[in-house]
């Protein structure tokens, strides 16, 4: 069964289908049943039996590479470009096919927003190679 | 309170896990004063845990203790494929005296010492802790870490390895003891097996074989805030702050127990030797755990103790920066809101890019009346939150300060 990540970015996704505040400028009730919502999604995977794992990610990004002999580690640790991408967090779900993870990341992304009605996020999809090569 | 002396039942009742865990720390005492290696015995005596849950439903023991050791030694002598090592070994068991209470209480303490050796790494020392005192299978370990089983395995084996050759018969370094029983209770409730309530186990029993002061003061500080953990969440699994909690729900049995068993510890305080850190932050538990209701917290003692607690640190914004913070919430209450976030300027250089600090002021200017700051500095805290409940909860505040509504408060 393929492995795929359906991937939340705080940043770097393609344009707000539809524009929305910060969270913390939405009202009280819409935060919780977005958050409610949220933790059923994690739920209703392990009911199917298609989840792998759920994590978040803190919005601290750091950069590092080797330093060269003898030299510390080399860090840039931002502020990083409004543009560059940064990963919220993800669902790794276990499914029968490509259709099925496109269609769990479209009921992710129809996540009450203001008012209740679909936040319309987009989901970044992206397939786990797998360790074993494939029969064909 | 499964475990109220950790002294496991009679024998010859049917065993649960509690009272298989209970023997580990005292057959694998046994097999090191016996002079076994720490690393070989310890991973005998692993594998007599798995064969005891296999075989004990069917075949019960008269004598469990006698049966892991036996079982324990015979997997070491196995290791050993030595002949004439397993004649010397079986003797030694038959001959072995059975130990009385006091040699109980000491074993943990040996094997504390050895699992909390300072030249280990933190998370070793919990690892160690909880498989080789608390008795917790090496699964059980990686669950509650959220880790792969093989990878807990080789923090265990590597930590273990870093001990052979250590000296573990001489009294360790106890204050690295109570570190790692806090960190064992924090981690809490991960996994199926409730670290919180293990912690607490341990560290009883290590009150009963050390009079130091500063075990109690952490004891009292579990039970108080254990006594808490009813309330500490909604239905929904939301995290509810202190001063909204239904007080109803909080254990008044546990909070008892602690309040007694801090008394005791702050009893034994001279002038020359004042009330260690774990001490004080039971005292503060403590005054929480005693207000009928969150408008009735006595905060004028609340802060009094805050100061104290600030003074154990030589530099208290980077060493104890919790204490920081609290203190500010607390100065925030005695001399008003202003004088808090004053509190929270001074030490802006340091803390000032943790989500904590944000959430200390979001919590200063409500209680000042500024919603729209309270809102802004909640918000900011949640983007900096390093844990996704926090994160959330944070969220809400600011949500709710921003639509202008007052913190409801019971």
């Amino acid at each position: 069964m393929p492995r795929y990540l359906l991937l939340k970015h705080y940043r770097g996704a393609p344009e707000q289908h539809r524009p929305v505040p910060p969270m913390d400028r939405w009202a009280p009730e819409d935060v919780e049943a977005h958050m409610t919502f949220l933790r059923h999604v994690a739920d209703m995977l392990r009911e199917t039996g298609e989840y792998v794992d759920a994590q978040a990610l803190t919005t601290a990004q750091t950069w590092v590479r080797y330093g060269g002999p003898d030299a510390a580690p080399v860090t840039t640790d931002g502020p990083h470009p409004e543009t560059s991408d940064l990963v919220a967090g993800w669902y790794m779900v276990d499914v029968d096919s490509y259709e099925r993870a496109l269609e769990l990341a479209a009921y992710v992304s129809s996540e009450p927003g203001p008012g209740g009605t679909p936040l319309y996020e987009w989901i970044d999809v992206r397939e786990v190679m797998s360790g074993t090569p494939a029969d064909d | 309170m499964d475990h109220v002396d950790g002294v496991p039942a009679a024998p010859a009742a049917p065993l649960d896990e509690g009272t298989l865990r209970a023997l580990v720390p005292r057959v694998l005492a046994g097999l090191v004063r016996r002079g076994e290696d720490f690393d070989a015995a310890e991973d005998a005596l692993q594998d007599a845990l798995l064969e005891a849950l296999r075989v004990w439903p069917e075949h019960p023991p008269r004598d469990p203790r006698a049966w892991l050791t036996t079982v324990a030694v015979r997997r070491l002598v196995d290791a050993r494929r030595s002949e004439a090592a397993r004649r010397r070994r079986e003797e030694a068991v038959e001959t072995q005296p059975s130990p009385g209470p006091a040699e109980e209480t000491d074993d943990t303490l040996l094997l504390l010492f050895c699992c909390c050796h300072p030249d280990l790494p933190p998370a070793s020392q919990v690892a160690l802790t909880l498989r080789a005192v608390a008795g917790l299978t090496t699964r059980e370990v990686a669950d509650a870490f959220f880790v792969p089983e093989a990878t807990m395995a080789q923090r265990i084996s590597r930590a273990k390895r870093s001990l052979r050759g250590q000296r573990l018969d001489r009294p360790g370094d106890l204050a690295v003891v109570l570190r790692v029983l806090y960190l064992v209770y924090t981690t809490g409730h991960a996994g199926r097996v409730d670290l919180a309530a293990e912690a607490i186990r341990l560290t009883r029993q290590l009150t009963l074989a050390t009079d130091e002061p500063e075990a109690r003061g952490l004891l009292a500080l579990m039970l108080l805030h254990h006594a808490r953990r009813a309330a500490r969440r909604d239905d929904e699994g939301r995290v509810v702050p202190l001063d909204r909690q239904d007080r109803s729900r909080w254990d008044a049995h546990e909070v008892a127990e602690g309040v007694h068993v801090l008394q005791q510890a702050l009893a034994e305080q001279t002038d020359d030797r004042p009330p260690g850190r774990h001490q004080v932050e039971a005292a503060i538990a403590a005054l929480h755990d005693d207000a009928a209701s969150a408008a009735e917290t006595d905060w004028p003692q609340v802060l009094a103790w805050y100061d104290d607690l600030v003074a154990l640190s030589p530099d208290p914004a980077r060493q104890d920066p919790a204490a920081v913070l609290a203190r500010a919430v607390a100065v925030g209450h005695v001399l008003g809101p202003a004088a808090g976030l004053r509190e929270t300027e001074r030490v802006h250089d340091v803390l000032g890019d943790r989500h904590r600090w944000h959430a200390t002021r979001g919590y200063l200017h409500e209680l000042a009346g500024d919603l729209p700051a309270a809102a802004d500095a909640y918000a900011e805290a949640a983007r900096r939150a390093t844990s996704a409940d926090e994160r959330d909860h944070l969220v809400l505040e600011a949500a709710r300060a921003r639509a202008g509504r007052v913190r409801p408060v019971r």
